[in-house]
Order: C-alpha cells, then sequence, then structure tokens
C-alpha cells in the first residue's frame, strides 16, 4: 500500500510539475516580454490563459504535501525541517506570485499592472528554482532522518540542487511557452503563436542541453542517483522523456500544437517517475526506506479510499473544467495588458443587453 | 477514552528533543499565519451562498440590480479565494516548516482529515474558476447550479481542518504505550473526536456573521451617506439578514462549546477566568487583571456563582481550577486567554441583542429598522465580528498551552530545530502587511466602480 501512495505523491508531482510549472513559467516569459508596448500583448495572453486555470493548477502541490505528511510523516518532518530556508523561500514567493496574479487582473493603471506584474513574474522564477534545489537535495541524498538535522545551506546549494532548480524553471518555461502558443492558435492570433512556437523551441532545447550535461554533474556530485538513472527502469523512463522531448520539439516545430501539449507533458512525467526508479527504494537516500517511511497500514488504507471517493469528484470536475477552457467558453476577451488602460471611448460600452 | 487524557507518559515524538531557541518566534509566525487566513476561511464558508443567493433572486424577478450585485460579489469571491489559497498553501507548508516533530508523530493520525480537505479545495477551485468566468457565457440556468458545488466544498473544505483541531484539543484514534509510543491508529475515530462538532458549528456560524456584517457594513455606510437604490438597499439587507440569523446561534452554540471545554479541558477553562482553585459556585470576572503572584483576579466586576452556571448550569457547580494541574502545566499567558475569552463573549453578546433586534423589528413593521444609529452599528459590526472570531481562536489555542496535542505532546518538543526563525517571522510580517494593504485597496476600489461596470464587454478583461 505504501507503493500505491507513493504512486499518488508522484502523480501530484508530475500534475504540479505540468500544470503548476507551465503557469510558473509563463512567469519567465512574462518577465522577459519587454517594455509596455511590446511586451503588452504577451502579457495579455498570459493574463488570459491563465486566470481560470492557475488555482485548479496550483492545488496540486497541497495534495502532494497531504499525501507526504499522512502517509510518510516521518520523511516529511526531516525533509521540511532540513530544507527549510529554500521551502520557506518557495512559500513566500508562492504568496506573492498568487496574490499579485490575482491583483494584477483588477489593475487599473499601467504602473499598477506594472508593478504587480514585476512581483509574479520574479517570484514565479523563484518558485521553481528553490522547490527544484530542494528536491535535489533530497535526491542527492543530503537530508538526514530527524529534526533539521541536516546541513541548512549544502542540502540545498550544491550542484544537484542547482541543476535541478534550473531544469525546474527551463522545463515550466518550456511547457508554458507550448501551451501559450496552443492558445493563441485558439485566440486566432497568430503573431503570439509564432512567437511562442519560437519561445518553446528555443526553451526546449536548453532544457535538452541542460538535461544531458546534467548527467555528467550528477555523476560527480551524487553517484548513487546517477547509478539509479543509467540502468534498469530508471533507464528505460529517462530514454522515454528524452524521446518524449524530441518529439515534443518535432510537434512544434511542424505546428501540431495541441499534441505538443500532450507530449510535453509525458516528457515531464517520465523523468519523475525515472527519478522516483532512481531513488527506490529510499525515500531518503541511505537513510529512510519507502517501508520504515510508511505509515501504519489504517491510515494508508484511510487515506487511499478518500483519494478514490475524491478522484470520483475530481476527475469529472476538471474534465469539465478544461472541457471549457480548450472549448473556448471561458475565454477572456483577448486585449493586450497595457491597452487595458486607454482611456475608454464609446464603443467599449455595448448596450445592456 | 478519557483514560488516555490521563496517561502519565509524554510523547516527545519521532523525531527527538528539540532545542530550538525561538519556540515564541515560531508560534508567533504560525498565529500571524492564521489570522491572516481565518478571515478567508470566513469568505469561504458563508460567501458563496449569499452571492448564489443573490443570483437566485435575479433569476426569480429578473432585476438587474440583484444580477451585479452577484456578478460583482462573485469576483470579490475569486480575489479572496486567490489569496486564501496561497495563504492556504503557506500554512501547508509551515506545519512541516516550523513543527517538523509534531508532523513526523501524528502526521499520520489527523492526516486523512487534510487528504479530504485537499479535494474540497480542489473542486472548489475548479467551480469558481468556471463560475465567474462563466458570466454570459454558460446558460443563466446551469450557471446557478455550478455555484452549488462551490457552497458545499466552502463548507467540506474548512471541516475536516477543523476536525485536526478538535483532535489537537482532544486527541483520540491511536493507542499510547507507557513509554510514550503511539500505536493501533485508528483515522476515522480521529477526525471525527469530541471536539469536532461544536468547534465546526462555532465556527460555521462565525463564518456568516463576519462575512454577512463585513459586506453588509460596506453598504450600509453608501446608504447612510445617502446612496438610496435598490442596489445598494440589497446588497446591505441580504447579508445583514444572514448575519443577523446567525448571531444569535452563537450564543446557544458558543455556550455548548463552554461545556465541552469544562467537562474536557478543565484547565482551559479555568485559565479564561484565572480561577485559581478548585471550587463549587465558581464566580466570574468581568475585566481585571489576574497576577501570577497572588493568583487573583484583581480590580475586576465580580459576578458571583457566573462561572459555575456556563460550566455546569449549576450556580453550585464544581469548576476546577488551575491548581488542578502542576505549574508547567498552566498556560503561560493567563490574561491574553482571559482578555481574548471576554472580548469574544463581548462583541458576541452585542451583535446577538442587534440580531434579535433587526428580527424583531421586522416581525412589528415588515420593515428594516431606520434608525441611522442602527446602520452605523451595522457599519463596525463586521470588523467587531472579525475581531470577536481571532478571539475566539486565541481563546481555544493559546488556551491549550503548553500543548500542541493536549495533555500528550508539549509545543517545544514539536518545534524545527532549524535557526533563522526570527527572520522568517519578519519577512512574514512584511510580506502579510503588503498582501492585506493590497487587497484592502482593491476592495476599496472595487466598491468605488460605478455598478454599470458589471456590464458585459471589453471593459471585462481580467
Amino acid at each position: 500500500m505504501a507503493e500505491v501512495c507513493l504512486a499518488l505523491a508522484i502523480i501530484g508531482i508530475t500534475a504540479y510539475a505540468v500544470l503548476g510549472g507551465a503557469d510558473l513559467g509563463a512567469g519567465l516569459w512574462d518577465l522577459t516580454a519587454g517594455g509596455d508596448q511590446r511586451g503588452g500583448r504577451v502579457r495579455g495572453m498570459i493574463q488570459r490563459s491563465m486566470s481560470p486555470v492557475w488555482e485548479a493548477n496550483h492545488v496540486w502541490l497541497i495534495f502532494v504535501l497531504v499525501i507526504l505528511w499522512t502517509a510518510f510523516p516521518e520523511f516529511f518532518g526531516s525533509s521540511m525541517s532540513t530544507l527549510y530556508i529554500p521551502l520557506f523561500i518557495a512559500a513566500f514567493g508562492i504568496i506573492l506570485r498568487g496574490a499579485a496574479f490575482a491583483v494584477r487582473g483588477q489593475a487599473a493603471t499601467m504602473r499598477e499592472a506594472r508593478s504587480f506584474g514585476a512581483v509574479f513574474a520574479s517570484s514565479s522564477v523563484l518558485v521553481p528554482f528553490c522547490l527544484g534545489a530542494a528536491l535535489g537535495g533530497i535526491a542527492s541524498g543530503r537530508v538526514p532522518v530527524g529534526n533539521a538535522a541536516g546541513a541548512p545551506i549544502d542540502s540545498w546549494v550544491n550542484p544537484t540542487s542547482i541543476l535541478i532548480g534550473v531544469l525546474a524553471v527551463v522545463t515550466g518555461a518550456y511547457i508554458s511557452a507550448v501551451y501559450l502558443a496552443a492558445d493563441a492558435v485558439r485566440a486566432d492570433l497568430p503573431d503570439l503563436v509564432e512567437s511562442f512556437r519560437t519561445r518553446a523551441l528555443g526553451a526546449g532545447a536548453v532544457a535538452g542541453l541542460i538535461a544531458i550535461g546534467g548527467l555528467f554533474v550528477i555523476r560527480s556530485d551524487a553517484h548513487g542517483l546517477f547509478d539509479g538513472l543509467t540502468s534498469d527502469g530508471g533507464l528505460v523512463l529517462v530514454l522515454l522523456s528524452a524521446a518524449f522531448g524530441v518529439l515534443t520539439l518535432a510537434l512544434v516545430w511542424t505546428r501540431r500544437l495541441s499534441l505538443a501539449r500532450f507530449s510535453s507533458a509525458a516528457a515531464v512525467g517520465c523523468i519523475v517517475v525515472g527519478w522516483a526508479f532512481a531513488q527506490s527504494p529510499y525515500l531518503l537516500p541511505g537513510e529512510l526506506t519507502l517501508d520504515q517511511a510508511a505509515a501504519n497500514d489504517a491510515t494508508l488504507t484511510a487515506l487511499l479510499i478518500s483519494v478514490a471517493v475524491g478522484l470520483c469528484l475530481l476527475v469529472p470536475s476538471l474534465a469539465y473544467l478544461y472541457r471549457l477552457v480548450l472549448r473556448g467558453t471561458l475565454d477572456q476577451e483577448f486585449q493586450p495588458l497595457d491597452q487595458r488602460f486607454r482611456p475608454l471611448t464609446a464603443d467599449d460600452h455595448p448596450k445592456q443587453p | 477514552m478519557d483514560g488516555i487524557l490521563l496517561a502519565a507518559t509524554e510523547v516527545v515524538g519521532k523525531l527527538g528533543e528539540s532545542d530550538q531557541q525561538h519556540l515564541v518566534w515560531a508560534r508567533e509566525l504560525q498565529a500571524m499565519s492564521f489570522v491572516f487566513h481565518i478571515p478567508l476561511v470566513a469568505f469561504g464558508i458563508a460567501f458563496p451562498a449569499i452571492v448564489v443567493f443573490m443570483e437566485g433572486l435575479y433569476l426569480r424577478t429578473g432585476k438587474a440590480h440583484y444580477r451585479a450585485l452577484a456578478k460583482r460579489w462573485s469576483k470579490v469571491m475569486i480575489t479572496l479565494f486567490a489569496v486564501g489559497v496561497v495563504t492556504g498553501t503557506i500554512l501547508s507548508f509551515e506545519f512541516g516548516l516550523l513543527w517538523p516533530n509534531f508532523m513526523a508523530t501524528w502526521g499520520d493520525v489527523f492526516g486523512l482529515a487534510f487528504g479530504l480537505e485537499g479535494f474540497s479545495f480542489f473542486i472548489e477551485a475548479i467551480f469558481i474558476a468556471i463560475y465567474v468566468y462563466g458570466w454570459d457565457r454558460i446558460p443563466a440556468r446551469t450557471h446557478i447550479m455550478l455555484g452549488i458545488p462551490i457552497i458545499i466544498t466552502g463548507i467540506t473544505g474548512s471541516l475536516t481542518v477543523i476536525a485536526v483541531n478538535g483532535w489537537m484539543n482532544h486527541p483520540v484514534g491511536f493507542d499510547l504505550s507507557s513509554s510514550g509510543v503511539v500505536s493501533n491508529v485508528r483515522p476515522w475515530e480521529a477526525l471525527f473526536n469530541d471536539f469536532f462538532w461544536h468547534e465546526l458549528a462555532h465556527m460555521y456560524f462565525a463564518g456568516y456573521m463576519v462575512c454577512g456584517f463585513l459586506v453588509a457594513g460596506v453598504y450600509a455606510f453608501a446608504w447612510l451617506r445617502g446612496q438610496r437604490s435598490a442596489y445598494v438597499r440589497a446588497g446591505m439587507l441580504v447579508p445583514l439578514t444572514v448575519a443577523c440569523l446567525a448571531s444569535p446561534m452563537q450564543v446557544v452554540l458558543g455556550d455548548w462549546a463552554g461545556r465541552t471545554v469544562a467537562e474536557k479541558q478543565p484547565v482551559k477553562l479555568a485559565t479564561f477566568e484565572g480561577l485559581p482553585k478548585t471550587e463549587a459556585g465558581a464566580p466570574f470576572h468581568i475585566l481585571g487583571w489576574y497576577e501570577k503572584s497572588t493568583q487573583q483576579v484583581k480590580w475586576a466586576i465580580e459576578i458571583p456563582d457566573l462561572l459555575s452556571i456556563l460550566a455546569d448550569h449549576d450556580p453550585h457547580g464544581v469548576v476546577q481550577g488551575l491548581d488542578s494541574v502542576p505549574a508547567n502545566d498552566r498556560p503561560g499567558p493567563i490574561n491574553v486567554v482571559r482578555y481574548a475569552f471576554q472580548t469574544m463573549i463581548g462583541i458576541g453578546t452585542l451583535l446577538a441583542a442587534m440580531g434579535v433586534f433587526y428580527a424583531a423589528v421586522w416581525w412589528r413593521k415588515r420593515r428594516p429598522p431606520r434608525s441611522k444609529w442602527f446602520y452605523r452599528l451595522v457599519v463596525a459590526a463586521g470588523p467587531m465580528a472579525l475581531v470577536a472570531m481571532i478571539a475566539g481562536w486565541v481563546t481555544t489555542e493559546v488556551g491549550r498551552q503548553p500543548w500542541v496535542v493536549y495533555q500528550i505532546m508539549r509545543v517545544e518538543n514539536a518545534v524545527t530545530d532549524a535557526g533563522g526563525l526570527p527572520i522568517a517571522f519578519f519577512a512574514a510580517l512584511a510580506i502579510y502587511l503588503s498582501l492585506a494593504v493590497t487587497v484592502f485597496w482593491l476592495l476599496r476600489r472595487l466598491a468605488r466602480n460605478p455598478p454599470e461596470v458589471e456590464v458585459p464587454g471589453p471593459v471585462e478583461a481580467s
């Protein structure tokens, strides 16, 4: 049963990496979009795409935390207390970016939109880096069992952590560019399709290069993890992930953007599962195995029952949301961000229905 | 069950003893995060129902101002939900970041509740987005139906979190060996502990009071300044009626909560009052100051037998005093708890009286009260209800000290060994302050926009 609970956590991490990661990645594009006028269209597109979905996407993170502390409480306590610096930064970043994004939607002047946008965008880069660095600390075996027993700095400032942090930022940027390009197709905005498509190709190539180069970093820094990633199940999944990555680039290149959504998600999913294989049977490498960390059977059973019931309600709801989104029912009027703040003209007020 | 509370063992926790220098900073940081999050919970509980009710009024009558109100409120609802999502996430992080030993030791006992909470939250996020972004795009009858899952999940989401707090006050659902090892965990039993029901009911009605009075207050303010439109009138009366119906109920529920505390957590009740010794016919002191050295409440108005009546419904009932446990098992800041308790009761009584008055005027004259003073009170009622709710949580949480799990695990054993807690505290303080200012500023501006902006069109883009 511990394996099933771990599988749930991994599904949650994958969903967050793909969906939440795409929202976080949009922050990078928002940050680098250029000045008010030049970046106005890109930012308008980001605002339009993310508004209806970012809250639902974000809840995956809470789902993961809950599964971890219920099913593997000792693992949760040990890793949170050692990795407190990056996790505190990530937590604060999450407040800032969520609130700033929600508030920017209501901004009334360009100046307001600019300052909230800056907070949203910069914390969107910080959050995935810190979460990735924390995962790197766990994966490279730098978190021991105990109350803040690991090194507060070295546990997350080390080659593996930095690699995974950077990879998290770039992957999110890549996925989000793919999604935004596909959304722009639906919105019938060819210039934005092209600009996000270029970004997707660029970020995809960078992510691929970092991933390949990263294997050498992992080999020298975390040998156990490297062995896991290059043998048996781990190797299969790493290769699958690479294959999906190449496929996605090809799909983006040939402008099959809706299909690229799925293959990019598969690429991320494979690497998360591959990581789980590489680390097995440990949750904290060398310290705590899955079986040692697992809660008692009564709790695991209760958790699985409640998750099963929850999924029965959640899956149709999510399907309904994404169907409405992909059909365009919830689409907002597209408006370049800077255009929202020009003085209103008579045409802006249609007659009362 | 209460054998467990008498167990001589204390649990140190799976991660061992802690030597945190900054325990108080961890507690203050957690408290601050809750103080910020709790008003948003109140809105999560009550606001969807009020908004959907308003939309229902529109569908029945076809009057545009009901629709404009429902639409505008739904925007407020999603903004507050967004802030609630992120501040709620911080709480999840802080459970691990500040109290890793508590989570490592008990996560499997109460974690189930959070599993259910996570799903409620998830479904709420989905339907709130569809509801708010679906105005004018989804057929009207379908649209109002989409509000119903938001109402339900708003209730179930907070329900399970309250269950965890109930469990911390009344820990059940596990066995404890004489060496302090937890075994035979029964998660469902932990979920439905004896404190769950009254905490739940008390919090729910508090949610309706806080949300109802705060929203009504905005329109009562406009009303007092002479804006007598149907829009302002409906915006004021609907939430006001809800809050005025909820507030007298709180007296009954508070009494239930008080008696449960008297029975299961006598030390906490003694702290409410600063009662040094166990006695029959215990008095109640209003205001005053508890002096540790003499163990007396000084300069207070003493009402004989009242505490016994509150605790036991009997003027001669025996109430346990602080002396029933060793000194280091009593809460430290007794006056904080006393004043929080009295603040809650004082404001609660006033608001209950206001609710009864409002209902009586409707009953007799078939119209709301006309006095300007009544509406001035409505403007003040929202912030007061909020203060009362936070005071209520201070009462129950500080009153539980020094225990994180009542009479089983001490807060000092639950805390992290990590350094830098004061830094985290001040960083969080800065963030929360700026967030509070931003949200307030945003809502004020939203209130200032003319209602005509609520028609569909390009101005809507957000």
